[in-house]
C-alpha cells in the first residue's frame, strides 16, 4: 500500500474544504481526483504534496507517517497548473535543480548530473530544448519541462495538477498519452487532480470523484459509469456513458 | 534654444501634423512642459556644462588630483559604498518581512520606511549627532565600548545609510509582491532548503530591482549633503565629503574648482545609474517574456 | 490509528513541530527588522523632540516663537505656496504630454523629466548660481533691469522647482499610461470641448495620484536644505528657510532653539507620512 489517506479534514477559517477524506492507492497506481471546482481536490492534493497541513487526519506513505514531514524531505514530483518553471534557469538548469538541492552527501557529481539531465530530456523528447529558457518555449513545451522536472528527482509519488488546463485541445490530447506512458515507463504512482471527466476516464486506473470536500465515490472507470454510487455521481458522469460505449476508455 | 521658445504656450488647436492627434491640448502642453524643462532643468545644467568646458583639461585635472579633492572623493566613495551595502541587505529583509509577514505594527513600519524621504535633511543630521554624540544616547553607549561614530568616518556612513533607507525597500517590494508563490513551491517540492529556495529562486527574480536599488541608493549618499555634514566632523583630508568641499569651493567664489567637483560627482552618479540600468536589462532578459 | 476524531480536529504532531519552526523563524526575522528600523529611524525622530524639550515646554515654545524661527516658517510656507502650484500644473501638462501623444523625442523627455532625482541638492544649486547668478549671461542681463535671481525668494522658488519637478509626473504618467485615452475620446463625442474633457474626464480619475504626488513634493520642498543653502545666499531674517534656520541656530550652539525649529519639520514629515499611507490605503495604485 503505497499511499494512504486516513481522515483527512481541512479549514479555510470556518470554511470546511476537507471533511474527512480517506483514499488508498496501490503501488504504480495512476488515480485521478476529479470533481468541479471548489470541490476541495487541489486542497488535497496540496496536503499530499505536502504545500499545505491538513488539520487533522493522517498520511502515510510505504508505511512511513509523513503527516508533518516538510515538502521537500517527501520526493513528491509535482508538477503545477501554471508549470512554475523558473524563468531565469535554462531547461537544463530547471531539470537538474532538485538534484542540485540535495544535501552534500547525496548529491550526485556534476558529470552524473548532466548524464542524468540529459538522459532525462531523452526520455522526455524535449533533448533538443535543453539550452533554451522557459520564455522560448510553446506551452505544450513547458509542460514537458515541468514534467521531466519533477521525474528528475526520483520521486516516489507523481502530482500533477490540472497538468493540461493551459493548452489548448489538440496538444492535450497528445500528451494525456506521453504522459501515460511515461509515468508506466518510471513505474510509480501518480495522482492527477482534474475537472475534465474526459481526461480521467483516459488516463486513470482509479477515480475518485469528489464533491463538497467529501470522496463521492472511489472506483475503476468502468465500475463508475456501471453502478454510480450517489445521484451527483451519475449527474456529474452523465455524457461519459457514450464515450464508454465508444470504446475510447482505457 | 530658438525652437522652444517659439513653441511656447500656444492656445491649444490642431497642429500640422496633428491629424492624428484627436486629443485637443497638444500645443499647449507641449509649450508648457518644454518652457519648463528648458528653464528649470536643461538651462541651468548647461551652465555646469559650460563652465567645465571653459575649464580646460589640465585645468580639471590640476582640481581633481589634488590632495584634498581626492581625499574628498575617497572618503564620500567609501562610505557611500558601506552605506549601500547596508542599505541594499537591510532592504531586502524589510521588504521580505512586510510583504510575506503579518505582524503588529507592520503599517507603522511600512509607513517609516519613507521617514527619511520625508523628514528634511538637516533635521536628520542634527538627531543623528544629538544620538551618536559623546553627551548622546547612542553615543554613551558606544562610547562605554570604546568607539565613536559622530565627527568620524563612520558617521558619514550611517548619515548615509539613513538617507538611502527607502531605496534598498521600495524598489524591491513591489516585484516581491508580484512573485508567483508557485515557483517557491515547486522549488520546495523538488528538495530546495528555505535558504536555497530564496538564493537560487527567489534572489534571482529580485535581482534587477535590487541593482536599481542599490545604485538609486549609491547615487543619493554620494550626493547627500544635509544629513552628513553635522555628524561628519568635516577635517579636511579625513571627513570632508564631495559635497561639502563644492560647498567651500562656492564660498570662496571658486567657481571653476566647485564645477569640477560638481561635474565629477555627477558624473560618477549618472555613470552608476546608467550601469545598472544596462545591468538590469541583462538580468531581467529571460524574466520578461514568460508566460 | 484512530487520530482525527469529530468534532474537535486534533492537530498532528508533527505539523504542529513544523508551524512552530516556522513561527520562530518568522519571528527573528520581523524582529530584527523591527529592531533595526527603530535603530536607524525611529531612535533619531525620538531624538529630536527629547532634546527640544529638554528644558521644558516654556523653553521650547520661547524657541518657536523667536521671531527669526516664526519668519523661516513663514518663508518655507509661502516657498511651497508658489512651487506646489507650478509644479502640479508643469506635472499635469507633461503627463499629458507623454501619455496622450507620439511624437519625436518623447523618450528623451521621459528621461529628461526623471533627471533631477539623480543631481545631487548641491550640484543643482550650483547649476542655478552659474546660469542665473550675478556673474551669469542671464543674471548681468537680468541685473540691468535690476531683478535679482538668486540670493533671495527667487532663487529660493527655482530651485525648489528643480529638485521637485519630478515628484508629480511621476506619480501621474503610469495612472494616466494605464487608464488610456478611450474616457477622453468618448467624452469628446459626446461634445465635450478639451478644457470639460480634462476638468470632468481626466482629473476625478487622477486627482489622488495627484494628491500624493503634491504630498510628496511638499514634503521636498519644505524640508530642501543642500540646494536651497547654496541660492539663498544665508541673510538672517531675509532668506533663511526653516531647514537653513535650524542649521543657523545649531551652528549658533543654540540646539534647543534648532531642535524646536526641527520639530516643526518633523511634524510636517509625519503628516505627510501619514497622509501618504492613507492614501495608499485608499486608492492603492502603487506597488
Amino acid at each position: 500500500m503505497a499511499l494512504h489517506i486516513e481522515d483527512i479534514t481541512k479549514f479555510y477559517g470556518t470554511n470546511q474544504v476537507l471533511d474527512q477524506v480517506n483514499l488508498s492507492m496501490q503501488d504504480g497506481e495512476f488515480i485521478a481526483l476529479l470533481g468541479p471546482s471548489g470541490s476541495g481536490k487541489t486542497s488535497l492534493l496540496r496536503i499530499i504534496a505536502g504545500l499545505q497541513f491538513a488539520d487533522g487526519g493522517r498520511l502515510s506513505f510505504d508505511g512511513e507517517d509523513i503527516t508533518g514531514v516538510d515538502a521537500r524531505l517527501r520526493r513528491f514530483g509535482m508538477v503545477f497548473q501554471s508549470y512554475a518553471l523558473f524563468e531565469h534557469m535554462s531547461v537544463v538548469d530547471n531539470v537538474a535543480f532538485g538534484l542540485k538541492m540535495r544535501p552534500r552527501a547525496n548529491r550526485p557529481n556534476k558529470g552524473e548530473i548532466s548524464d542524468r539531465v540529459r538522459k532525462l530530456l531523452d526520455m522526455a523528447e524535449i533533448s533538443e530544448l535543453g539550452e533554451r529558457f522557459p520564455s522560448q518555449l510553446s506551452g505544450g513545451q513547458r509542460q514537458r519541462v515541468a514534467l521531466t522536472r519533477a521525474l528528475a528527482i526520483e520521486p516516489r509519488l507523481l502530482l500533477l495538477d490540472e497538468p493540461f488546463s493551459a493548452l489548448d485541445t489538440k496538444v492535450r490530447k497528445g500528451l494525456r498519452g506521453a504522459l501515460r506512458d511515461l509515468q508506466k515507463k518510471v513505474g510509480i504512482g501518480a495522482i492527477l487532480v482534474t475537472h475534465d471527466q474526459e481526461e480521467a476516464f483516459e488516463i486513470a486506473d482509479r477515480i475518485a470523484i469528489m464533491a463538497d470536500g467529501k470522496i463521492q465515490q472511489f472506483d475503476t472507470p468502468n465500475n463508475l459509469l456501471r453502478s454510480p454510487a450517489t445521484p451527483f455521481v451519475s449527474e456529474f458522469l452523465e455524457g461519459m456513458g457514450s464515450y464508454h460505449a465508444a470504446g475510447a476508455g482505457i | 534654444m530658438t525652437t522652444v521658445l517659439s513653441s511656447g504656450p500656444v492656445p491649444s488647436g490642431p497642429t500640422r501634423r496633428g491629424a492624428a492627434r484627436v486629443l485637443p491640448g497638444f500645443g499647449l502642453t507641449l509649450g508648457i512642459s518644454l518652457l519648463f524643462v528648458a528653464l528649470i532643468i536643461l538651462l541651468p545644467l548647461s551652465g555646469l556644462a559650460w563652465q567645465m568646458s571653459q575649464l580646460g583639461f589640465s585645468d580639471y585635472l590640476r582640481i581633481i588630483s589634488s590632495e584634498r579633492t581626492l581625499a574628498a572623493f575617497r572618503v564620500t566613495l567609501s562610505a557611500a559604498a558601506l552605506a549601500t551595502i547596508f542599505n541594499a541587505c537591510f532592504g531586502l529583509l524589510l521588504a521580505w518581512v512586510l510583504v510575506r509577514y503579518e505582524f503588529p505594527g507592520k503599517r507603522l513600519l511600512d509607513a517609516l520606511v519613507d521617514l527619511p524621504f520625508a523628514l528634511p535633511t538637516a533635521v536628520a543630521g542634527i538627531s543623528l549627532v544629538a544620538l551618536y554624540d559623546k553627551s548622546g544616547w547612542m553615543g554613551t553607549l558606544l562610547d562605554g565600548m570604546g568607539l565613536k561614530v559622530a565627527y568620524t568616518w563612520w558617521g558619514i556612513a550611517l548619515a548615509m545609510v539613513f538617507t538611502s533607507v527607502p531605496f534598498g525597500v521600495r524598489t524591491v517590494q513591489p516585484v516581491m509582491e508580484s512573485l508567483s508563490h508557485d515557483i517557491e513551491e515547486a522549488a520546495r517540492t523538488l528538495g530546495a532548503r528555505d535558504w536555497q529556495v530564496f538564493r537560487h529562486i527567489v534572489f534571482p527574480q529580485l535581482w534587477p530591482s535590487f541593482i536599481t536599488g542599490a545604485s538609486l541608493a549609491f547615487a543619493r549618499s554620494l550626493g547627500e549633503f544635509g544629513a552628513v555634514i553635522f555628524i561628519a566632523g568635516n577635517m579636511p583630508f579625513e571627513t570632508e565629503i564631495a559635497s561639502l568641499l563644492i560647498m567651500i569651493r562656492l564660498e570662496e567664489y571658486d567657481f571653476p574648482a566647485a564645477s569640477a567637483i560638481a561635474g565629477t560627482v555627477l558624473a560618477i552618479a549618472l555613470f552608476v545609474l546608467i550601469l545598472a540600468n544596462l545591468a538590469q536589462g541583462r538580468a531581467s532578459r529571460h524574466l520578461n517574456g514568460g508566460a | 490509528m484512530a487520530s482525527g476524531t469529530l468534532p474537535s480536529v486534533a492537530e498532528h504532531p508533527q505539523v504542529t513541530a513544523f508551524k512552530r519552526r516556522q513561527k520562530v523563524k518568522r519571528g527573528a526575522l520581523v524582529l530584527i527588522a523591527l529592531a533595526f528600523s527603530a535603530l536607524v529611524m525611529g531612535v533619531p525622530v525620538a531624538a529630536i523632540f527629547a532634546r527640544a524639550f529638554q528644558e521644558g515646554v516654556a523653553v521650547y515654545w520661547t524657541n518657536i516663537v523667536e521671531p527669526d524661527t516664526l519668519y523661516a516658517i513663514w518663508l518655507t510656507v509661502l516657498t511651497a505656496l508658489i512651487v506646489l502650484p507650478i509644479n502640479i500644473v508643469y506635472g499635469v501638462a507633461v503627463a499629458w504630454l507623454i501619455t496622450r501623444y507620439r511624437f519625436p523625442g518623447r523618450r528623451v523627455l521621459l528621461t529628461i523629466i526623471e533627471l533631477p532625482f539623480s543631481i545631487s541638492p548641491i550640484v543643482a544649486g550650483l547649476c542655478y548660481l552659474l546660469i542665473y547668478g550675478g556673474t551669469s549671461v542671464i543674471g548681468s542681463w537680468a541685473d540691468e533691469w535690476n531683478i535679482q535671481l538668486m540670493f533671495n525668494l527667487t532663487g529660493i522658488v527655482l530651485v525648489s522647482l528643480f529638485v521637485t519637478c519630478p515628484f508629480v509626473a511621476r506619480e501621474l504618467i503610469p495612472l494616466m499610461q494605464v487608464s488610456g485615452k478611450d474616457q477622453e475620446e468618448a467624452a469628446l463625442t459626446l461634445g465635450a470641448t478639451g478644457w470639460q474633457t480634462f476638468r470632468h474626464v481626466t482629473l476625478p480619475n487622477i486627482r489622488w495620484a495627484l494628491l500624493y504626488g503634491a504630498i510628496l513634493a511638499n514634503a521636498r520642498v519644505m524640508g530642501e536644505f543642500g540646494a536651497v543653502s547654496v541660492v539663498s545666499g544665508n541673510i538672517r531674517g531675509e532668506t533663511m528657510t526653516l531647514p537653513l534656520q535650524v542649521q543657523l541656530l545649531y551652528d549658533d550652539y543654540n540646539a534647543t532653539g534648532a531642535f524646536a525649529a526641527a520639530t516643526v519639520l518633523t511634524l510636517i514629515a509625519v503628516i505627510t507620512l501619514v497622509l501618504r499611507s492613507l492614501i495608499e490605503a485608499r486608492h492603492p495604485h502603487r506597488h
